[in-house]
């Protein structure tokens, strides 16, 4: 027969136990979020496929970065920190300049009908530019792209673009991507200007 | 004893012992805070990796369906060298093999997740872009669309 009180079971080696797995969990995991610049590659290209009818050059906003991580910008040498400004203007044209991109009419939800500027942004770079100039350049346009999309956005609807995306209001952030539509292409490399 | 008296419970002045008994569910709880807030580190690095930064980020959620990439030069440069070099899983590769290791990993997934799929690029920030535009044609032709160059968040 089990005796009526069954010894008790030291449990002080429990908390013990527990620190290890703890400290196993704290030292292979890792807690950090990622974050990064979303973007999507063009598909690869059909063998035979006919060229794209060409773009009128207002319409294009060149950027070319060289090896020595320089930018020339639209025929300017320019410095990363301006490039935000210079694509802004390009992109929204507010003086509809003759150089800047063409406006057509496009009919858009809550807007009605809007002018929206062919704008197309032309990313060149060199095999030996800096991934970090890279970065910059593509974090400045999205900057953009993200400024334009959010004064519209306060002034249409009164709260920021960003938080139309957070609160999955679809309809109206289709209608102001559709105004500022991000047009980021990127041309073939090319191995100029050394290392 | 004067030590030995400290520790004894039957101690003439009576300070009494606190208990211990609920510190195991206290460490528990912890424990499991950690196992749920984080996640397994993904592989060892082999190369050296400092991120650019920006502000313009989004974060990388369901992090099951991403795919890393890593760019940079070897941390043993003794043994490597000093030039950049793609790292895949747990070993270096050669830019041929980001297709394959793209298929691979589709192939390990359910049908449907597959357009999901984001490829996650880990780039060290010294770089060239040469070697990153090559893995990129790769993921062109495999088809692998969805990208996302990690970078961490610039604070103003």
């Amino acid at each position: 027969m089990a005796s009526k009180n069954p010894p008790e079971i030291n449990a002080s080696s429990m908390a013990d136990i527990a620190f290890l797995l703890l400290v196993f969990f704290l030292v292979t995991t890792t807690m950090d979020t990622d974050l990064g610049l979303m973007r999507k590659l063009p598909p690869p290209l059909p063998p035979q496929v006919e060229k794209p009818p060409p773009i009128k050059d207002r319409n294009v906003f060149v950027v070319l970065a060289n090896a020595n991580d320089q930018l020339l910008v639209e025929g300017e040498l320019m410095d990363v920190k301006d490039l935000k400004e210079a694509a802004k203007e390009f992109i929204e044209n507010p003086m509809n300049n003759e150089t800047l991109p063409e406006k057509k009419p496009v009919q858009v939800d809550f807007f009605g009908e809007v002018m929206v500027s062919k704008q197309v942004i032309s990313l060149q770079n060199d095999n030996g530019t800096s991934y970090d100039l890279y970065i910059q350049v593509q974090n400045e346009l999205a900057a953009a792209y993200n400024e334009l999309r959010n004064e519209l956005a306060m002034d249409k609807f009164g709260v920021s673009y960003d938080k139309l995306v957070d609160d999955k209001q679809k309809a109206k952030v289709k209608a102001i991507r559709s105004i500022f539509p991000q047009r980021i292409s990127e041309a073939e490399p090319k191995d100029v200007g050394g290392n | 004893m004067k030590g030995a008296h400290k520790f004894s419970k039957k101690g003439g002045k009576g300070n009494p012992t606190i208990s211990t008994a609920s510190l195991p569910d206290i460490v528990f709880m912890l424990l499991f805070f950690f196992m749920v807030t984080t996640v397994m580190r993904e592989v060892d690095l082999k190369v050296v990796i400092v991120q650019p930064e920006a502000t313009e980020v989004e974060k990388l959620d369901k992090k099951g369906l991403v795919d890393y990439i890593y760019i940079g030069s070897p941390s043993e440069s003794d043994k490597f060298g000093t030039s950049s070099r793609i790292q895949l899983n747990d070993q270096f590769a050669r830019v041929q093999d980001v297709g394959p290791f793209i298929e691979a990993k589709r192939a390990e997934r359910d049908e449907a997740e597959v357009p999901l799929l984001t490829t996650s690029l880990k780039v060290d920030r010294e770089t060239k872009m040469g070697i990153v535009t090559e893995v990129k044609q790769e993921l062109r032709k495999v088809q692998a669309l969805k990208l996302s160059y990690s970078t961490r968040e610039r604070l103003n």
